[in-house]
């Protein structure tokens, strides 16, 4: 019954009646040992009146993948955008709270928003490969920093498309127009720019939703081979996905952090309710 | 209303009346298809009407044709070409001195008697260069072999017969223009008068020009330092110096020309007009002779390319009606490039500042409604800005701060193809910034997204992502400019279009390239001609014809955008998946 009244709650958007009591984030032990990357604290979002994100607290650990899993419209998406503060782009948004990369308020008034997205990657749900040839995509980002050098640039491409697992497929056509690549390949090579400068954070919104499940197979390859050298945020739709790739996982609802810990105990002795309705399959 | 009837009686359905789902013909919208393919239709066929016309006329307007000799009843002779019949009603009187079995004609045809405009020419000797000969009085028609076409460089064309031929003063033997003597006797007087319009436009000019130039600068000194400096002393001894030299100089050419002429006025040929009145043209005068109606299919060809060669290669004569419009050409493709030029950077600017920086509220909505009504300004209101702005404005300042020696004579401070290029510039900037503005709302969010991501500022994705995908949308702004722009006369005859420029925008002066001088140019051409001169029956062909010129020049300029924007459209939109 109260599992009718949340869906139907979700599906008309209304605001949350008072019945239906949201218990504090639960949060088990996490995977990780070398200490935090990022720290979300008390995150609140507002698009113009209406709320999307209520006080997110949340933990992502260096060298971990860290998926954040939930219902269609539950703030996953919105939440990995804060990070690298994608969401500027939307005008009447106002976020309260802070968001510290390695103890640094990316939030803080005055902090430079694109030396930020220097120190981080992102990786987008469709592929979006630049208009221009497969080299000059992988080293947009070294491009735009004004590296001249023919032998950096060189190495890094073919380190970063060693990196994606691209190397092999295209290193004698580097030189041709990426929209002629398929979609697997298109978004490997968008992750092939995102780790061409080396960045410390690694963010993927849904990055396997527009491929087919091959393509889809050696994207989570490339995530597991990319784990422990990069921190990794991933948004997916996909529980098994989630379950496959990440070391630990957030739940989220209805733009709350429901739980938060080891992926195994969340997947298989989830505490709260309804992450256990989640992840069992009851709704979403 | 039926269906919520059918559904609320469901409870009770043994009572309820079945509900049959139908589709009419309404609900199909064929109707609407058809009326929607009609408009299609009805669009196709006025614009392929109207390229037929003007390419079917513009295209026969060079054919060499027959010359008539129609004698009257009343017994008046008259030689031309059939420039078109009509029908008309002729007056009661008129009517009844007809022969019998005429009246009894045009009484079947309800009163209307045919008529046909013969162009006659020899307007020298008829003072009329077109006759209207009524059908009814026609007594015989002939088409003589030795009737010759003679197109003058005076007095339009002259229609006779050929009576004697002088060569150096003595006449020469038979009338044929064919003979070797005469052939190479014309060439050689071609090449004369070609020589005597060298000296006069390019050397004399040349003179001029640097008499001219001494003369500015004794202006320029006596402005600059006062009439008791030295700078003005050895301005206007070298002023002095110079003007005695170039008299020497004058005087040699126009001797020149003088003994060029008086050769040439010894080669003539002796027409007689077709009532036996005997003309004497200057064998330099002649453009083109022949027999029309004794021409072979060659031949034909042969003056049908002579006359288009001589259309797009040559400068007008006869007040526009004849000869070539090659300055026109010239005039209408610098000003559209130099249009281009300026309005390509001026409206993608603009649309970038107004779609990827300006924070979109009130104040811009408002900017962008007042551009797009920028669009619907009658083009003459530009023309008044532009001459009053640009010309008098802008143009009368820099005449005093560069230019003062000039004055009173404006250079820059009056119509030239400099401002016209940028008045239409004005013209055609709302069209750059809409479609601008469209192409930037088209690049898909996620580019911008990704190139952010990576870390680029605002200003690099703009200008390595965005701009690049924008680029062939950009050029179909361009594009519609460009054909608004190469159309449009309205404006241009305010700021720098003239009937007759013989000079170029570029020349061997110096700075080679003159933006300041009045030009020539198709679409007032076509105005000029058809409406505004003596002749306008002569004129009308030239209408079509530089019609047909205009819009080839115009698909032509278009078709080369195309191209370029497809090859951008291949290179930086591509396929996604």
């Amino acid at each position: 019954m109260a599992l009718a009244t949340a869906t139907a709650s979700a599906s008309t958007a209304q605001p949350v009646p008072q019945s239906l009591h949201f218990d504090d984030t639960v949060v088990h032990v996490k995977r990780g040992t070398q200490g935090v990357v990022l720290d979300i604290k008390n995150l609140d979002l507002f698009y113009g009146a209406s709320q999307a994100l209520y006080g997110v607290n949340l933990t992502v650990e260096q060298g971990m993948v860290t998926a954040l899993i939930g219902p269609s419209g539950c703030g996953k998406s919105t939440l990995l955008r804060c990070i690298n503060r994608m969401n500027d782009l939307v005008d009447n948004i106002k976020i309260t709270g802070s968001l510290s990369l390695h103890g640094e308020n990316i939030y803080a008034r005055g902090a430079d928003v694109i030396a930020l997205r220097k120190r981080m990657g992102m990786v987008f749900q469709k592929p979006n490969p630049f208009p221009m040839s497969i080299f000059e995509n992988v080293v947009y980002p070294l491009r735009i920093d004004g590296v001249r050098d023919k032998n950096i640039l060189q190495e890094t491409c073919e380190r970063a498309l060693k990196g994606s697992a691209l190397w092999n497929e295209v290193k004698d056509r580097l030189d041709q127009n990426a929209l002629g690549m398929s979609g697997g390949q298109q978004q490997r090579l968008c992750i092939a720019r995102a780790i061409a400068a080396d960045p410390e954070v690694l963010l993927m919104d849904e990055p396997c939703s527009a491929l087919d499940p091959i393509a889809t197979a050696k994207v989570e390859e490339l995530i597991h081979q990319l784990s422990g050298t990069y921190t990794i945020v991933i948004v997916t739709h996909n529980m098994q996905q989630a379950a496959r790739v990440s070391d630990n996982t957030a739940f989220m609802y209805l733009g709350r952090l429901i739980e938060y810990g080891d992926t195994e105990v969340i997947f298989q002795n989830p505490l709260a309710q309804r992450t256990q309705d989640y992840v069992t399959g009851r709704f979403g | 209303m039926e269906i919520a009837a059918a559904v609320a009686s469901g409870a009770v359905a043994q009572n309820a009346r079945t509900y049959h789902r139908v589709t009419d013909l309404r609900a199909r919208g064929e109707p609407f298809t058809w009326v929607l393919g009609g408009a299609l239709c009805l669009g196709i066929v006025m614009i392929v009407g109207f390229l037929l016309l003007v390419l079917w006329n513009g295209f026969l307007t060079f054919v060499p044709r027959p010359v008539a000799v129609v004698t009257t009843t009343a017994g008046k002779v008259s030689a031309g070409e059939v420039a078109r019949t009509d029908t008309f009603r002729p007056a009661p009187d008129a009517l009844a001195k007809l022969a019998p079995d005429a009246q009894e004609k045009i009484k079947k045809a309800e009163g209307f008697a045919g008529r046909t405009l013969y162009r006659i020419g020899n307007f020298d000797l008829y003072s009329e260069d077109f006759r209207w000969i009524d059908d009814n009085e026609i007594k015989s028609t002939e088409y003589p072999k030795n009737i010759v076409y003679v197109e003058r460089q005076e007095w339009g064309p002259f229609i006779g017969t050929v009576k004697a031929i002088t060569l150096d003063g003595k006449p020469a033997e038979g009338t044929d223009f064919s003979a070797p003597a005469v052939a190479s006797a014309y060439s050689e007087a071609l090449a004369r008068g070609k020589r005597v319009r060298e000296i006069e436009r390019d050397e004399i000019g040349n003179v001029n020009h640097e008499v001219e130039r001494a003369r500015l600068a004794v202006r320029k000194a006596e402005l600059k330092s006062g009439r008791d400096s030295q700078a003005y002393k050895d301005a206007a001894a070298h002023f002095e110096q110079l003007s005695v030299d170039s008299r020497g100089e004058y005087e040699r050419l126009t001797a020149e020309v003088q003994r060029l002429r008086s050769i040439n006025d010894k080669f003539t040929v002796t027409f007689a007009e077709i009532g036996g009145r005997e003309k004497t043209v200057p064998m330099v005068n002649i453009v083109r002779a022949y027999m029309p109606n004794d021409l072979s299919f060659a031949q034909k060809v042969g003056v049908y390319f002579s006359r288009w060669g001589e259309f797009l290669i040559s400068e007008p004569r006869e007040a526009n009606t004849e000869g070539g419009v090659f300055p026109a050409i010239f005039g209408t493709l610098a000003m559209t490039l130099l249009m281009v030029i300026a309005v390509a950077p001026f409206g993608v600017m603009t649309a970038l500042y107004l779609r990827e920086y300006a924070k979109q509220g009130r104040l811009v909505a408002f900017v962008r409604i007042s551009v797009n009504n920028l669009a619907g300004v009658p083009s003459i209101v530009y023309g008044v800005f532009g001459l009053g702005f640009f010309a008098y404005v802008i143009g009368g300042s820099i005449d005093q701060l560069f230019y003062p020696e000039r004055l009173p004579n404006p250079t820059f401070g009056t119509g030239g193809l400099l401002w016209a290029s940028l008045t239409l510039a004005l013209l055609t900037v709302p069209v750059v910034i809409v479609a601008t503005e469209e192409a930037l709302a088209a690049v898909p969010r996620s580019m911008r997204e990704g190139s952010l991501a990576c870390g680029a500022s605002k200003w690099q994705t703009i200008r390595n992502i965005v701009m690049p995908r924008a680029l062939p949308g950009v050029m179909t702004g361009i594009i519609l400019a460009m054909a608004r722009g190469a159309g449009e006369v309205a404006p241009l005859m305010l700021v720098g279009v003239v009937k007759l420029a013989p000079e170029l925008p570029i020349d061997g002066h110096f700075p080679y390239v003159h933006l300041e001088r009045s030009f020539m140019h198709l679409g007032f051409h076509i105005f000029d001609v058809g409406f505004q001169s003596r002749n306008s029956e002569a004129g009308k062909p030239m209408v079509f014809v530089t019609t047909v010129l205009l819009i080839t020049l115009v698909a032509v300029m278009n078709a080369a955008a195309i191209i370029i924007r497809n090859r951008l459209k291949r290179r930086f939109v591509g396929s996604q998946f």
